[in-house]
């Protein structure tokens, strides 16, 4: 009967019985989150991931818009048979610039985490318009509209100076000139374009779905040729410590 | 019930904050309707400027009419009623959308004949899973909870307006956060979706149902506190912090929609699902256990079998179930200490989750004879049973070996739904069942046979739409890892999908099955409500058919 006089406490005090409800309930919280922010070896130290560029960041806005996350996980696991389906095993670092985080949880389609670069950007224009077209089987849902409409790149620099705010290390130069960038990564003949890519390294320039205006559908496919493609593996050595976790 | 006159009371003392906090957001909604740069933000902006609009109105008309009194003898039933109907509606509406998805992963060419960004699986999936968890489950959450903690403290709910403050606040964000989502506004977070602006105004609507739910305890006239408000009260506790803390993010625009999480990558990996799998155990769980603890020893007359295991399992439920987030996160990323941390707590889990599921079942001690003549009852038992399999079913996939196989397939959504469909839903249909005649004063519900249809309906669907997931997704999960004999990958990825079609189909029909039961109930409660069938109205003199212990609080205190 000791537990019962030891709850007798708990159950006549309204007040105690909230605070030791939430006292109980933030200790695995606590155990197991913060460490996540100051533990070094969380993310490993790789060279090659940067923040988004502009384009490529008003493709990631459009890949959750369109809840794109739902279907298609970002996170490759160290399995024989993702490795040799997809690519090299995700690095934690791979994701550090992604808000928040597009692993996905649900593979009605396959893993995106290394598709850049992977399709052209015309196999991308004809998938999306109309997934059935390309591979007769697909249950995806047709994203043709993304063609039509015009990427709204006025507000894209409020989107990185946000970004700079909760820490990314956007430049003020870059965001001072986020709006222009969307204009000169698709356009290769631009003269900001050696600057552009001192900016954003590995950046791919050029007109992505072959229309003259900027489009979303634009937006998007550089956001899906850029994934997965800033880390070179060849160089990363996975078996020394400081990248084992 | 004839009342006297000088013991009505007015409910003054919540108008001015209520008011303050509409005409705050009615002044924001403003601001965004004619600055706002962003333009899918600005339907948002007219919707809260109507609803913060009819709230003010309401209030003044209703100081003007005379028409916030209350009688503090009484329970504080209307906002419950409200509560039952929201319930059913965002059931059907919720379901529905699921129904609908389910068909466009079978045929995705309905998705090719509109055309439609907003009718795509992408915008719609997380309108489903909203509509049914927080429409669905979270009216039905609120309002037992109000119903439950009156009947357990024998006291009226305090706050006087409140709880209608926190019944139309949870509508609004219900409605906002959906109609979002078919614009494409999301925060990319399973079941957090709601973008800044939703969040700011549900963590309003959450403290006051807190502080609600804290009053009535603190006023109550038992010595303790029963073990269904435990239950109710670590719920609403614990998806406060849940709930702000995995929605930190700084708007891009405080007129705008967009936000941008304050953690990225790993971390806000972790907080996601720390998140969203006790979103599962305080949401889908302790909430839901609440109910259970009321609705089962009251249908069946029975007391609850163990007070000590309820205990037992209520004190550890809650400490493991926090714990157990990472196991979503399996060979990701996220540090091995983590996942293991996550597994491990998760296999614990089993046992307290089963705590729960024998203290409900063994009430039904001595009454067992009951779950033949009332179908009330078996919703209510069988969906303890379907609560003790997916509270199985979770840690064997917990298990990293096991989740190898499982995670990124149906699997995973064939245990949401066992657990969805059997556990939360068919307890919520018994609770309703109970509710429905107490609360209108009815002898009994209009026709316990559409009870019997609702139950066999709602069975027979969960098994199709179960099976079907099992071996779609055990299925997936090996033709993904199948090599040929010379050591290449057997399947391309496009095959695999092919292969779920049939499955798909039936999860589709298990789904309209489901649905199906659903409208019945619909039917149902509302002939009962209408008084029709065996729904007789009783007066106040007779007792209801399942008459609740204490229908008034005679020795509650004047001018308390």
């Amino acid at each position: 009967m000791r537990i019962s006089k030891l709850h007798d406490f708990m159950e006549t005090r309204s007040f105690a019985l909230m605070v030791g409800i939430l006292l109980t309930v933030m200790v695995g919280g606590i155990v197991q989150i913060a460490p996540l922010f100051y533990i070094d070896s969380t993310i490993e130290e790789v060279e090659g991931v940067r923040p988004y560029s502009p384009l490529e960041l008003a493709g990631q806005d459009i890949y959750v818009r369109e809840g794109c996350y739902l279907c298609h996980s970002q996170m490759i696991r160290p399995l024989r048979d993702e490795i040799e389906r997809y690519g090299h095993y995700s690095l934690a670092a791979e994701s550090m610039y992604d808000r928040p985080f597009q692993w996905g949880s649900k593979r009605t389609g396959p893993d995106l985490a290394r598709v850049g670069g992977k399709y052209t950007d015309d196999w991308h224009v004809f998938h999306l318009t109309n997934p059935r077209a390309v591979v007769p089987d697909s249950v995806m849902p047709p994203y043709a509209f993304l063609n039509d409409k015009k990427l709204n790149a006025k507000l894209i620099g409020a989107h990185l100076a946000a970004k700079q705010a909760i820490g990314e290390p956007y430049t003020d130069e870059m965001v001072a000139l986020a709006e222009a960038d969307i204009y000169t990564q698709v356009d290769p003949d631009s003269d900001d374009i050696d600057a552009f890519l001192a900016r954003y390294p590995k950046a791919q320039v050029r007109n992505f779905d072959a229309q003259p205006e900027i489009t979303e559908m634009d937006a998007l496919i550089a956001y899906l040729q850029i994934i997965g493609t800033m880390v070179d593996f060849d160089e990363y050595q996975a078996n020394i410590n400081d990248n084992a976790r | 019930m004839s009342v006297n006159p000088s013991i009505i009371k007015r409910a003054n003392g919540a108008i001015l904050p209520i008011g303050i906090i509409c005409v705050l957001g009615f002044i924001w909604a403003v601001l965004v309707a004619s600055r706002g740069v962003d333009p899918v933000i600005k339907p948002h902006a007219y919707m809260y400027i109507f609803a913060f609009a009819l709230a003010i109105f309401a209030l003044v008309y209703g100081i003007m009419q005379n028409k916030f009194v209350y009688n503090p003898y009484e329970y504080d039933d209307n906002v419950i009623k409200a509560g039952v109907i929201a319930t059913i509606i965002w059931g059907v509406a919720g379901m529905t959308i699921g129904v609908l998805i389910a068909f466009q992963l079978a045929y995705p060419q309905i998705m090719d004949a509109t055309g439609l960004s907003w009718l795509n699986f992408g915008r719609l999936r997380p309108l489903h899973t909203s509509g049914v968890i927080f429409g669905f489950g979270g009216n039905a959450l609120i309002a037992t909870s109000f119903y439950t903690v009156q009947r357990t403290c024998r006291t009226r709910l305090a706050g006087g307006m409140w709880p209608w403050f926190v019944f139309w606040g949870w509508q609004l964000v219900l409605i906002i956060a959906g109609t979002g989502y078919l614009m494409g506004i999301t925060h990319a977070k399973e079941y957090a979706e709601p973008e800044w602006y939703v969040d700011i105004w549900l963590t309003i609507v959450w403290v006051a149902y807190l502080a609600i739910f804290m009053m009535t305890l603190a006023k109550r006239k038992e010595k303790h506190i029963y073990v269904s408000n435990w239950f109710y009260l670590s719920f609403i506790v614990t998806i406060a912090m849940l709930h702000i803390v995995n929605n930190l993010a700084l708007p891009v625009d405080w007129l705008g929609s967009k936000s941008y999480s304050l953690s990225s990558g790993v971390q806000s990996a972790m907080t996601q699902w720390w998140y969203g799998h006790n979103a599962v155990g305080f949401f889908l769980t302790t909430g839901f256990l609440g109910m259970m603890y009321y609705f089962i020893p009251k249908r069946a007359e029975r007391p609850v079998y163990s007070y000590r295991l309820s205990i037992v399992h209520f004190w550890t439920v809650i400490f493991i179930y926090i714990w157990a987030g990472p196991h979503h996160l399996h060979y990701t990323a996220l540090p091995q200490w983590t996942q293991t941390l996550g597994m491990v707590f998760s296999v614990m889990l089993w046992m307290p989750s089963w705590g729960g599921m024998i203290n409900g079942l063994m009430t039904l001690s001595g009454a067992w004879d009951k779950l033949r003549t009332d179908p009330v009852l078996r919703l209510l038992a069988v969906s303890v049973a379907f609560y003790g399999m997916a509270t199985f079913e979770g840690p064997l996939m917990a298990v990293r070996y096991i989740n190898a196989l499982s995670h990124y397939t149906d699997w995973t959504i064939g245990h949401v739904h066992a657990g969805a469909l059997g556990w939360n839903g068919m307890v919520t249909f018994g609770a309703l069942y109970c509710m429905v005649p107490w609360l209108w004063k009815k002898k009994n519900l209009y026709s316990l046979q559409m009870v019997e249809w609702h139950f066999w309906l709602s069975t027979i669907g969960i098994i199709f739409y179960i099976t079907a997931m099992w071996v779609s997704g055990i299925m997936q999960g090996l033709m993904w890892r199948a090599y040929t004999d010379l050591g290449f990958l057997e399947y391309s990825f496009i095959e695999t999908v092919k292969a779920m079609h049939p499955y798909y189909i039936i999860r589709a029909v298990g789904g309209t099955m489901y649905l199906l039961g659903m409208f019945v109930m619909a039917y149902n409660v509302w002939q009962t409500i209408k008084g029709r069938g065996d729904a007789v109205s009783l007066t106040d003199e007779e007792p209801t058919a399942r008459k609740p212990a204490v229908d008034a609080i005679p020795e509650l205190a004047l001018g308390e």
